[in-house]
């Protein structure tokens, strides 16, 4: 009795959306762990945490970001491609703005406002022109960076102001990106789980037509969704730049919106829309910067870094897919059969 | 000694899912050249069972044989590989592609490297004169045909397909009474032809037309086989449905006696309203508490003018004055505010969201007309969900269940549970029985007749006459996107109703100018 117990609450945890996502976290700490013992062990420092685990949160925080904003663009079936450019763009706004003086508060605001209406464009084409998501976004992924070299004459821009470098490089115990990160996943909980937005985002992903014969207008929330998404890009664009005290308009976020998508999948969100999951996306970026770290820290050559990456990916994509687990489980249950039969005869 | 005439023998079925147990024990023999039709309740297995002959579920237990030997069927694949071919319910063809891909999609024969498209072209339309009596041109895309044709034309390729086992999902919940005609025709002459046929319907009077045997499942379980001719219609009825059959008529006549004094005040008028190319315009009065019908042919805008009222379709030209306010124009979301409720014709398409749950679907209109913002606790969800659950005796082991899990008619009891959560005024019902069986059809029917009884407005859309004769206080027959005529008390019978789509009645319209 109690074993069948124990059974069912198992294989309820195992069908937990967070489950797989979790235990890649937990495997790839796990290998670091062996590779270095020192790898889990948080030092105290001028009343600063420091460690590797720090240090991946801290990296981590503009991927958390985007990811976010990617995660509820993919459960309404679209996609952000123009988030990578969006943060060169807010980037370079911000730190125009922080080289000509303009202060601090004015700089933060510059990027956070071109981020939104990044968004609210890739958001029009979406939802009001009906432009597929993959191409509309297409168009602000190109031109982004072209806009990012005009805004800084093609320039790259370094500055020295202490209240903006604090954002990216300060600390309170743990760093200040960590804290806006953190902010940012309970405010998108909030909005999310605690309004009704997330249905609404649920039941349009799944099916647009049916809810919109349930009195949901589609058109606005995928709107908004994308102004969010913008939105939070252009935070990531203020904390990387602010990182490495300068706006880089080839480089920043370069690649970004990859790993985005890569953490969405990993934490559970379907690319055809539907469900999703902002705290399996959470796992999966910091899964993404954790595996990121790894492969520089054990030191895999430089040419083959992306081909470690692709295969660990795969691995996670395959060991979450529901078919793939039931071809192995069942394999294993049309083998225990065949036992048994024989012990009958 | 096994019958050597029987084709297909399925002994000993069961299936389960999570929570369910689908199918118990079931036993069905098929004969070579008949036509056997699967009757049940919703919820009976039929469906389970056909889709573990068609290899998209896998057995738990017991055999199927299949020509004498032994067979697993892994997959759809495997299905069609053993000569067993399906046509579903809800047409599952490519509307963007011909139609003749869609026929030879996936075998498409080859030429020198190449596709061969003047014999697919060629085959598909020999295939479709020769076999269903089908004079279309075959290179136009499917989407341009309506539902009707594009219904042939999968049982075309189905039986193109088939060696021998050809299975029919109720292929006529979207035919009218000529096309399911011709449907019946072009079966016989498959089922001359040596071609065993498994068919599902819930419309009582074509499985007497058509069936030679028939059997009846009930819970998952197996209820008996029996020679059609020797079976009567009450008995049927009662094996499905497990007890005496209520009768449905004297309890909606009933309540209708109570529900005709209520009728008073107007609720909703429109004047001149329509949309270009969809609806002509017209002028409606509705009652409040009434049972309004619109009836005609598909495509004759009996659900277009619905779709107009709920404010799916933007209308172009008139007004539409809903208790004080009058509006040229309104919206889905200002209908529900205003008290509406629409139950779509396309439950599978406009109906049910299907990643979500059962309380997810319920709550989702009340949601969206109370907004973002407020948020209804779950507590509250929970509470909504379990009182329609029960209220419409919902056959679920929890409301956490995926709608798509349920059975079609569970599914439209929650599609109705989801407008009835919020308190309509007025329920447009667009064949609200389509694809449900008769059980399910009369719990319908009661209710419906119940909350026009408690003062509530509905208008009522069927391609069932006789569903339409039997409750509404009005009926308005449309034909061509227009109105043609009113039909009050006595005049609404089945027969006038047809005579009037016949002969074009005189616009009403024009009558009214």
């Amino acid at each position: 009795m109690e074993k069948t117990k124990r059974k069912s609450n198992l294989s309820k945890i195992c069908s937990m959306s967070i489950f797989w996502p979790l235990m890649c976290l937990v495997c790839i700490i796990f290998i670091n762990f062996i590779i270095n013992p020192q790898f889990l062990s948080i030092q105290m420092r001028d009343g600063h945490l420091f460690g590797s685990l720090i240090d991946i949160l801290n990296r981590a925080a503009p991927l958390i970001l985007i990811s976010l904003g990617m995660t509820i663009v993919i459960a309404v079936q679209g996609i952000d491609i123009s988030v990578g450019s969006v943060i060169a763009i807010c980037a370079c706004i911000s730190a125009t703005v922080i080289v000509n003086n303009g202060g601090v508060v004015l700089a933060i605001c510059a990027g956070l406002f071109a981020g939104l209406i990044c968004g609210m464009w890739n958001g029009f084409l979406v939802a009001y022109i009906g432009v597929q998501p993959m191409v509309g976004t297409l168009i602000l992924y190109i031109v982004g960076r072209g806009i990012a070299q005009l805004i800084t004459d093609g320039k790259i821009l370094t500055f020295t102001n202490k209240a903006f470098i604090f954002i990216g490089t300060g600390y309170l115990l743990i760093p200040m990106a960590v804290f806006i990160a953190i902010a940012v996943i309970l405010i998108m909980y909030f909005v999310m789980r605690k309004t009704s937005l997330g249905l609404f985002v649920e039941a349009i992903g799944v099916n647009r037509e049916a809810s919109r014969f349930s009195g949901i207008n589609a058109t606005k929330v995928i709107f908004s969704l994308y102004a969010i998404c913008g939105l939070l890009a252009g935070i990531a664009g203020i904390i990387i730049c602010s990182n490495i005290k300068s706006a880089d308009a080839n480089n920043a976020g370069q690649w970004l919106e990859l790993d985005a998508i890569l953490s969405v999948v990993i934490g559970g969100t379907s690319m055809s829309g539907g469900r999703f999951y902002l705290g399996g996306t959470v796992i999966g970026a910091l899964f993404i910067q954790s595996l990121t770290t790894t492969i520089y820290s054990i030191g895999v050559p430089p040419e083959v870094t992306l081909v470690v990456k692709a295969v660990v990916v795969i691995t996670v994509v395959l060991i979450q897919s529901p078919i793939f687990r039931n071809m192995i489980t069942r394999n294993t249950i049309i083998r225990k059969l065949k036992t048994k039969k024989v012990a009958k005869v | 000694m096994p019958d050597s005439n029987v084709v297909l023998d399925m002994r000993g079925i069961c299936k389960t899912f999570p929570g369910v147990i689908a199918l118990s024990n079931v036993d069905f023999q098929l004969k070579k050249g008949e036509i056997h039709t699967l009757m049940g309740e919703n919820g009976a297995g039929k469906s389970t069972l056909i889709k573990v002959l068609t290899g998209v579920y896998q057995i738990d237990d017991g055999e199927i044989i299949l020509n004498g030997k032994e067979i697993r069927i892994t997959s759809t694949q495997a299905a069609q590989k053993h000569g067993i071919s399906t046509v579903y319910q809800e047409v599952n063809l490519c509307p963007n592609l011909s139609v003749a891909e869609n026929i030879y999609i996936g075998r498409e024969p080859i030429k020198r490297g190449a596709i061969d498209w003047d014999t697919i072209n060629k085959n598909a339309k020999q295939l479709l004169e020769e076999r269903l009596n089908l004079k279309i041109d075959v290179e136009k895309l499917l989407s341009s045909y309506s539902v009707a044709i594009q219904q042939m034309i999968a049982i075309a390729r189905a039986v193109d397909i088939s060696k021998g086992i050809l299975i029919l999902d109720e292929p006529t919940s979207s035919l009218d009474s000529n096309e399911v005609k011709e449907l019946f025709k072009a079966m016989r002459k498959l089922k001359d032809e040596g071609m065993s046929i498994i068919f599902v319907s819930h419309f009582l009077e074509q499985v007497y037309e058509i069936s030679d045997r028939i059997t009846i499942l009930r819970n998952g379980k197996f209820i008996g086989t029996y020679e059609a001719d020797k079976l009567a219609r009450i008995d049927l009825i009662s094996k499905m449905v497990g007890k005496e059959f209520n009768n449905i008529e004297s309890i909606i006549k009933k309540s209708r006696e109570v529900s005709s004094k209520s009728s008073e005040g107007n609720f909703l008028k429109a004047t001149k309203f329509g949309k270009k190319g969809t609806i002509e315009p017209f002028d409606l009065d509705i009652k409040q508490g009434e049972i309004l019908g619109f009836a005609g042919l598909l495509g004759s805008g009996r659900s277009e003018i619905a779709k107009l009222i709920f404010g799916i379709d933007k209308s172009d030209s008139g007004t539409i004055k809903i208790g004080g306010s009058e509006y040229s124009y309104i919206y889905p979301l200002k209908a529900i505010k205003e008290g509406f409720g629409f139950c779509p014709e396309d439950r599978k398409v406009q109906g049910i969201i299907g990643e979500l749950s059962i309380r997810e679907n319920i709550i989702l209109a009340l949601q969206s007309s109370m907004g973002i913002l407020k948020y209804l606790p779950m507590k509250k969800q929970q509470e909504i969900s379990e009182k329609y659950v029960q209220l419409l005796k919902i056959a679920t082991p929890s409301i956490e269940q995926r709608i798509d899990n349920l059975s079609g008619g569970n599914q439209q009891k929650v599609i109705l549970a989801r407008w009835l959560a919020t308190n309509p005024k007025l329920l447009i019902l667009d064949e609200p029985t389509r694809g449900i069986d008769v059980g399910a059809k009369s719990e319908v029917m009661k209710l419906v007749a119940k909350l026009a009884g408690e003062g509530m407005t509905i208008i009522f859309i069927s391609s069932e006459l006789q569903e339409m004769v039997r409750c509404c206080d009005r009926v308005f027959v449309l034909k061509d996107r227009m109105i043609i005529r009113e039909l009050l008390g006595d005049e609404i019978q089945e027969k006038i109703i047809m005579r009037t789509i016949a002969q074009g009645g005189f616009s009403y319209g024009k009558n009214q100018a």
